[in-house]
């Protein structure tokens, strides 16, 4: 017979086991918010427990057993993260689902991963899981979270979260062993069960569902927790995507471990305004974030009057030159300490505020290489702003810089617990506590991954760098090398284009071919505003993309491209020889990009293959037709003549210097 | 199911279903123009009523003798039972009758979360003295109406603009923040005029969805002039078509889509 203080006494190796162990301990203090019609509402530790136990005695009426997969499709609610620990106190395995997926990804994973039960957001996603319903065999029962338009629907297998809630609550009322029952249930958990099975959002191909036990999850989540000093007295906002393993291991995973708050924006547009009001003492953001806060920022301050744009600059200038020595705590002259205090009080502090950042005590960043000035900024204005490298089948964390040990062209030594190696053809390998059980349903592809060692292979390209921090350049099966023999590393190029504000994304070619070239994709909100202050109409994204003037401006970006990397002796070779500005924005509903926003190189490179032929064939324009898939599934065509251009190309400067960038 | 669309239901179960709305023989002229001719039609409790027709058949001044805006020279008009001839909109609106423009009709310098409350202005009891001083009953009355407010911001998912002024905001935005302070009444009958248009495929979806919500989740019957004849046949149960200011068809989009008068007035046949 169990009963909570037991389990909470017992071994802590299931997420239902702490979330128990959280009630008993920190009972009272908030575990969840949400805002509601404009109004935060709190949740306690054993508010939670409450809402997912009646939650999971409902489920189990409706006969969920112990091994059954459990779909979860939607944003960041607080009932899809109860739903994900009451399928895990039940002793089944969630399957987080990315809310903006296609029903075609959307029938993949849920008929790949054989799910019983599926937790929908609302009508949208229960809707797309109807769509594709002939497919799932296994699927018995579905629930959803916001009831409106759904009432029409036929609910023999339908159920409003509600319901089976009032279910579970039934339970409680008439049978006495309903609460032992539940319990039990938890009790029966054990470390080595599958915690969660993550859809990896697939870069190449299909995606891939990695499996994460229970005990590996918390012995991560722990070490991490102890070295960012997390405790429940933190606050986060979840406002990444449910699916991703970020989401999951820094709120779900450290929330649960360290009983800090979890806090749900009240839709996804107004993340920014709720990161703002609850003011996150722990923060993850991907680099595009930081970099779309600092271009509104600044679109913000030149709209300003002269004296608070003088006043900004100048402060923005103080804080170059003294905040990250501050931060890190270097010497800093006196007159830099005080100029800085200032300007803390006149415009960091309050600019912190309007961006929620007041209360932040660790920053990370990860998921693609961030600018070197983009990441000063945020650093400078004493934005404790660090970076990690991670992957999935590690549950994220594989290295992650100290505090105070911080640089923006690396991504840190090893986490605490974490091996890693280099192999011979330059792969990071490496092993941790989180690190996955295997690929679900597809041993063979467990096997090409984890070598007879133990050693997962990440698939990315790395060295150690002078003082123990880990560089990535690029996926190592995506480094190639030009006819001349020179080292062609395509994202290492994107990026540094990428740096730009005018780029949103850049795709490099090269492999086997005689020079580099890149298709470019401007970003409307920089080249927009920028377009809007000199007077220049367009009326679509493909003619402002196509304006000579616009092709001007990054043709000077690539040429700065070029110059820096004629100063490294590896790369200068692989210098810029021609480019040309793609016609429509890449969209991961063409397939251009994955989930996560990463360029799919293969399969733009086989979609728009006139454009790439006709960047090495001479001509000096191109015209391409191309399929477009709109939000609903439909498709549709887009056509454009694209304009390509001829670059400079610089000596090579022979330099005894580091490799910087 | 809620208790309008149940007395709907029931009714169409008696073979007499409950009419909202009744137009008969209704005549409109501006000086030597005859904008519309003798037309007549009902609208019934709970349903969704199309109006569509050519440009210049009438539909707008339609809505507009509908809520009392335009005063038919002939005719009458029966909302709820009770006959008029002439009603101004002020009392068409007291009544329970909300409308959406053509051209949206918002406060531009206002926030969204203000124009939706100013379609709460009609259902203020207390006095406006009161309400200066936001001081006792009035701002117990406030919080109320704010609730109510904040519930169709949920609604129509317009969280992320409730303090943005709507001038700024994209056209799409700003039918909907219409929608929502139209909705801001507590309607019985919803008139919208070409709720859709200049609108994008994906926010026509969106507007769509709303539209049904309305009428599946409060009950609310909706008459809707819409040129998109797609959204026309998938939303409403009856359309009435209209060309010349005379009526050519009425019935079921099916009905409507094979009657050959109105192949004729969309594809143009000399007249």
């Amino acid at each position: 017979m169990a009963d909570a203080a037991a389990i909470a006494g017992g071994r802590l190796d299931t997420f239902p086991k702490l979330l128990v162990r959280n009630a008993i301990v920190r009972g009272g203090k908030p575990a969840m918010r949400e805002k509601d019609l404009g109004i935060w509402q709190t949740w306690t530790w054993s508010e939670v427990l409450d809402e997912v136990k009646t939650f999971a005695l409902g489920l189990q009426d409706l006969g969920f057993e112990r091994g059954d997969t459990c779909a979860v499709i939607g944003a960041n609610r607080p009932r899809l993260y109860w739903t994900i620990a009451a399928v895990q106190a039940l002793g089944g395995t969630p399957v987080p689902v990315y809310a903006d997926a296609i029903a075609e990804e959307l029938a993949y994973v849920l008929e790949h991963a054989d799910v019983a039960f599926a937790v929908a957001e609302d009508q949208e996603q229960v809707d797309k899981v109807l769509s594709v319903g002939d497919r799932l065999k296994s699927l018995r029962h579905m629930v959803y979270d916001e009831p409106r338009g759904l009432e029409k629907y036929d609910h023999t297998r339908l159920h409003s979260f509600e319901a089976i809630q009032t279910k579970g609550r039934e339970s409680l009322r008439t049978d006495q062993t309903a609460e032992v029952r539940f319990f039990d249930e938890i009790e029966q958990g054990k470390g080595s069960d599958i915690s969660i099975i993550l859809y990896t959002s697939g870069t190449t191909g299909r995606s891939k569902g990695v499996m994460l036990s229970a005990e590996r999850c918390i012995a991560a989540a722990t070490d991490t927790a102890v070295f960012d000093h997390l405790s429940d007295a933190d606050e986060v906002l979840a406002y990444l995507p449910l699916a991703w393993v970020g989401d999951h291991y820094l709120n779900y995973a450290q929330g649960m471990v360290a009983g800090f708050c979890m806090a749900c924006p009240e839709s996804g547009e107004t993340a920014q305004h709720d990161l703002r009001e609850i003011g996150p003492t722990f923060y993850f953001a991907p680099p595009r974030v930081f970099e779309g806060l600092l271009t509104r920022v600044m679109i913000r301050m030149e709209d300003a009057s002269a004296i608070k744009r003088k006043m900004f600059h100048y402060f923005i200038d103080v804080a170059k030159r003294y905040g990250e020595d501050i931060l890190d705590k270097r010497p800093v002259p006196l007159v830099g300490r005080l100029l800085y205090g200032l300007g803390n009080a006149l415009v960091y502090g309050p600019l912190k505020n309007v961006l929620g950042f007041s209360r932040i005590r660790t920053a990370y960043t990860a998921g693609e290489a961030i600018g070197p000035d983009l990441f000063s900024f945020y650093r400078s204005l004493g934005l404790n702003l660090k970076q990690l490298y991670g992957q999935t089948e590690a549950f994220l964390y594989v290295t992650a810089q100290e505090d105070g040990h911080v640089r923006s062209d690396t991504v840190g030594p090893a986490a605490p617990n974490v091996e890693i190696r280099i192999s011979e053809t330059g792969e990071v390998l490496f092993k941790s506590p989180g690190m996955f059980i295997g690929y679900f349903k597809n041993d063979e592809a467990t096997k090409g991954t984890v070598d007879d060692e133990g050693w997962v292979h990440t698939g990315d390209a790395g060295f150690f760098d002078h003082d123990g921090q880990l560089k990535i350049i690029d996926r190592a099966k995506d480094v190639g090398k030009l006819v001349d023999g020179t080292l062609f590393a395509p994202k290492y190029i994107e990026n540094k284009l990428k740096f730009f504000p005018n780029v949103k994304e850049a795709v490099a070619f090269g492999d086997g071919r005689d020079f580099s070239t890149v298709f470019l994709n401007i970003d409307l909100n920089a080249v927009g505003n920028w377009a809007e202050r000199n007077n220049i109409s367009y009326a679509s994204y493909q003619e402002l993309a196509g304006h000579p003037q616009v092709y001007e401006m990054l043709q000077s970006n690539v040429d700065k491209v070029n110059r820096d990397l004629a100063h490294e002796s590896a790369m200068a070779g692989a210098q810029i020889h021609r480019f040309l500005i793609l016609h429509k924005e890449l969209d991961a509903d063409d397939g251009e990009l994955t989930r996560t926003q990463k360029v799919r190189r293969s399969f733009i490179a086989e979609r728009y293959g006139p454009l790439i032929e006709a960047l090495y064939d001479g001509s000096s324009e191109k015209f391409i037709e191309t399929e477009v898939t709109f939000e609903d599934g439909r498709k549709g065509r887009i056509a454009a003549t694209v304009q390509i251009r001829d670059m400079t190309v610089y000596p090579a400067v022979e330099e005894v210097k580091e490799a910087a960038e | 199911m809620n208790a309008a669309t149940e007395t709907a239901v029931a009714a169409e179960a008696t073979g007499e279903p409950e009419v909202m709305l009744k137009v008969e023989n209704v005549s409109l002229s501006f000086g030597g123009v005859r904008a519309i001719t003798n037309i007549s039609f009902d609208i019934r409790k709970g349903e969704i009523r199309a109006i569509i027709g050519p440009n210049g058949a009438g539909k707008t001044s339609m809505l507009n003798v509908i809520n009392g805006f335009y005063h038919p020279q002939e005719g009458v008009i029966t909302f709820k039972g009770a006959a008029r001839s002439k009603m101004r909109p002020y009392e068409a609106a007291s009544q329970g009758i909300a409308r959406t423009f053509q051209n949206v009709a918002l406060f531009k310098g206002m926030s969204t979360l203000d124009n939706i409350m100013s379609g709460r202005t009609l259902l203020m009891k207390k006095h406006f003295f009161w309400h200066l001083f936001h001081y006792g009953p009035a701002r117990t009355e406030e919080i109320e109406h704010r609730r109510k407010v904040e519930e169709i911001i949920d609604f129509l998912e317009i969280q992320h603009i409730r303090r943005a002024p709507v001038g700024r905001l994209p056209y799409g935005l700003q039918k909907r923040v219409e929608l929502g302070r139209a909705l801001a009444m507590e309607p019985e009958l919803l008139l919208l005029d070409e709720p859709m248009a200049g609108m994008n495929l994906e926010e026509k979806e969106d507007m769509s969805r709303f539209i049904l919500d309305v009428n599946s989740q409060f009950g609310t019957t909706i008459a809707l002039i819409e040129h998109d004849m797609g959204v026309v046949m998938d939303l409403s149960d009856r359309v009435v078509v209209l060309d010349y200011g005379k009526k050519i068809a009425d019935g079921t989009p099916e009905e409507v889509q094979a009657n050959q008068d109105v192949i004729d007035a969309y594809l143009g046949v000399s007249h």
